[in-house]
């Protein structure tokens, strides 16, 4: 096996907190009564409806389209009929423009053909990616069509798969190389010719040795393709799977800041994500399911499931047979970046890789005192910046100056507030001070 | 599950070090070297370390609710000034010395400059400065002599005042190496004995072994790093080596380093994370100027010790320390910095 390679600076080791999901196979969610599909759900534009009240839909039908920017189009997730075209809750935004469709539960199940693929040319392929309205599910939910399209004057030479999942708790994309690894290889033969390049690589944290073993098969089964596919395995260490620190790991390119990883001839996609490329090259489906973890030891049965986009948290609660009584947070996203929820009323979106039930046994929500300037948080910084300093100014009414501690370059992974032994909300102190200094 | 869940900000899951445990791991610490001076001194210095340790606490929660600021006594923080401080006074002094160096540690020294995180000087260290130089005979004489083995109780039941004598580092600059010789012995008996304690000093320089033994325990709890303590030690050390000797290069490094407070300052004050830069270069610096300006006091100033004046001269410096020496980014933008 190749070396086990990881990022040099900084870096965090929470509890893993996998094995309450890493072994359960993923299970179909039986359709909800009824999807709330937001409009946006991808970085730029949201979409606009192009269906309206009452309007009849069968799954794979365009519902939402987007005229400019960046955007995918959208896709009813299942049959029905259009209960309304309104709003949403939504984990970040509390409120967001959606379609809902009441689910016709006796609608035949949509069946889909593998065709083949080899002859498409490089346009067609990228034309699919972009109709089956494919974003990074991972979680950053950027148009994946944008991201093979890389500047002409940065020539690319390098495809990684990210399937580091260094987030606890989350077991998505781990399940997805055990269950779909062929695919995923299939998957990303499509995205290297997209992109004209020979070379991928995919890269997996070595708690998952049988994702290890299962990609490595199914990549050794492509020798002889022109394409050279490798897996790399990688030490467990958060936060790996964040773009830029995967690709130093993996490549040791240092991709600028405010610069995209085709500065250093690099594209990075999820492995979940390549899987859904897949699913639209392969077999002309639409992104709208997606697999999710729902973990935590606040929910009665944690399960890794595939749901529809749209589907209310409320529904899966259901189905995962209710919440335990000392349930204190649920939060969308791993618990390292994720955003806490204030109601069951949430629908998943395609960016949504996980659900967690947490108790107040897993949580710390300790309240902040001052800075004792211990310095953790400038070791566990894996972008070298000073996130005490951006805390202590922000708290001095200060925000705007913060540019100067680097707060731009900030990814929000939350490793230094994760470390503080005073407890300090280091991100919602980055965040507020990027609002801040973005106004002034 | 009626209403609205209660909801936080990321991340939710956090390491499970806190300042309190930080704070009184340290004073746990120190639990070793001062049962160790009982032992040696007498119960006295249990009473002179109890009275500073509850001052300290006293005076913190009197001074935040005095300030109007939340109270924060259980932290530990001022537990473990009140136990440093001990540790760097005479243990033969009157009990009202370490009540009044409470009031300028703590009162003065940190919450009138901002409380924990903003106090600019080490609060132990200011609060000896303070009592140096307001009651200067008892600081610089109050020294008991060592025990026999087993007599703990006698200094306390003779009812005698403090017997008086000279720490090795006074005799040293006073009288000369020779009447240190004659005094504490051989080289190798002077090694022995300073690093298991039996010596006139401070609490906190009586045991190089058990103050090292837990500098080492804080290090592997990752609770300080070796920079600080290396840096100091090793300038004390070398520069000791090349001038403190009748000739150049004739110095003795290893008596420099287990002589006066250097362990203590080394392990435990110098390493004080508020009054210290964050960055290891910077600590490292920080760790050297503390190291030549405890030698360049011991061999040139006024006082037998240095190490205590050498920190809180390289206090301020901490924060202009962590402006030069900035961690290094992951890597500029396109173009260079604007």
């Amino acid at each position: 096996m190749a070396p086990t390679l990881t990022f040099p600076k900084g870096g965090v080791h929470p509890p893993e907190s996998k094995k309450l999901t890493e072994n359960l196979a993923v299970e179909v969610m039986p359709l909800p009564a009824e999807l709330e599909i937001i409009l946006g759900q991808h970085i730029g534009a949201p979409c606009a409806a192009t269906v309206a009240k009452r309007a009849e839909v069968s799954e794979g039908d365009l519902i939402g389209e987007v005229s400019k920017g960046l955007g995918v189009p959208l896709h009813a997730p299942a049959s029905g009929k259009v209960k309304a075209v309104g709003n949403s809750g939504h984990p970040v935004r509390v409120s967001a423009p959606s379609v809902t469709i009441t689910v016709d539960q006796e609608a035949p199940d949509k069946q889909y053909q593998p065709r083949d693929w080899q002859n498409d040319t490089s346009q067609e392929l990228l034309k699919r990616v972009h109709d089956a309205g494919i974003i990074g599910i991972g979680g950053a939910g950027f148009p994946t069509h944008v991201k093979l399209k890389p500047p002409s004057d940065n020539p690319v030479d390098t495809l990684l798969l990210n399937g580091a999942e260094c987030e606890p708790y989350i077991t998505a994309d781990h399940r997805a190389m055990l269950e779909m690894a062929p695919e995923i290889v299939e998957g990303a033969k499509i995205l290297l010719k997209i992109l004209g390049i020979t070379n991928c690589v995919i890269g997996i944290e070595n708690n998952k040795p049988d994702a290890i073993k299962m990609m490595t098969d199914a990549a050794n089964g492509t020798a002889g393709d022109g394409f050279s596919i490798t897996v790399q395995p990688l030490e467990v260490k958060y936060p790996q799977g964040s773009e830029k620190q995967l690709i130093q790991a993996i490549t040791g390119r240092k991709v600028p800041a405010m610069a995209l990883p085709s500065a250093v001839g690099v594209v990075v996609h999820n492995v979940s994500t390549t899987k859904a490329v897949y699913d639209a090259v392969v077999l002309e489906k639409p992104l709208v399911e997606k697999v999710v973890t729902i973990s935590g030891k606040g929910i009665n049965r944690p399960a890794n499931l595939l749901v529809k986009v749209g589907t209310k948290l409320i529904d899966i609660v259901e189905f995962c047979g209710g919440v335990k009584p000392d349930l204190s947070r649920v939060v969308m996203g791993g618990p390292m970046m994720g955003f806490a929820v204030s109601d069951l009323n949430i629908p998943i979106s395609k960016t949504t890789s996980s659900v967690l039930f947490l108790t107040d046994e897993e949580i710390d929500a300790n309240p902040l005192s001052a800075c004792i300037r211990c310095g953790w948080c400038l070791d566990a910084c894996p972008m070298g910046l000073e996130p005490k300093e951006i805390g202590v100014f922000v708290e001095g009414n200060r925000a705007e100056d913060t540019e100067q501690f680097g707060v731009f370059e900030c990814f929000e992974c939350g490793s230094c507030a994760y470390v503080c032994p005073a407890k300090r909300p280091l991100v919602q102190f980055v965040r507020l001070a990027k609002m801040k200094a973005k106004r002034s | 599950m009626a209403g609205l869940l209660n909801v936080s900000v990321s991340p939710h899951v956090r390491s499970s070090e806190s300042v309190e445990k930080i704070m009184w791991t340290v004073v746990a610490c120190l639990v070793p070297p001062l049962l160790l001076s009982v032992f040696v001194f007498g119960i006295q210095v249990l009473l002179i370390a109890g009275v500073s340790v509850i001052s300290c606490m006293a005076v913190e929660a009197i001074s935040q609710k005095a300030l109007g600021r939340p109270v924060t006594v259980k932290d530990g923080s001022a537990a473990l000034t009140g136990m440093l401080m001990a540790f760097v006074i005479p243990p033969g002094v009157s009990f009202l010395l370490p009540i009044l160096g409470a009031v300028m540690a703590i009162y003065i020294g940190k919450h009138l400059l901002g409380g924990i995180g903003y106090n600019i000087f080490n609060p132990a260290l200011l609060g000896r400065a303070f009592l140096l130089a307001t009651f200067p005979v008892a600081m610089t004489t109050a020294w008991l002599v060592p025990l026999t083995d087993g007599a703990i109780f006698s200094y306390f039941n003779s009812g005698v005042d403090a017997v008086t004598t000279a720490t090795p580092l006074a005799v040293m600059k006073e009288q000369g190496m020779d009447a240190f010789r004659q005094q504490f012995g051989a080289p190798s008996e002077i090694y022995a004995s300073f690093f298991l304690g039996w010596r006139p000093g401070c609490i906190g320089e009586t045991s190089g072994l058990l103050i090292v033994l837990g500098g080492l325990y804080l290090m592997w709890r990752r609770y300080i790093t070796w920079h600080i303590p290396v840096s100091l030690l090793g300038t004390i050390g070398l520069l000791t080596w090349v001038f403190g000797g009748e000739t150049l290069f004739t110095g003795d490094p290893l008596l420099a380093i287990l002589t006066g407070g250097a362990l203590l300052g080394a392990f435990y004050m110098a390493t004080d994370y508020v009054t210290s830069p964050s960055s290891k270069t910077g600590q490292m610096v920080y760790g050297a100027g503390i190291g030549a300006l405890t030698v360049l006091i011991r061999l040139k100033g006024g006082y037998p010790e240095g190490i205590c004046y050498a920190i809180l001269l390289m206090n301020p410096l901490s924060t202009v320390l962590d402006n030069w020496f900035k961690p290094k980014r992951f890597a500029p933008p396109i173009g260079g910095e604007k």
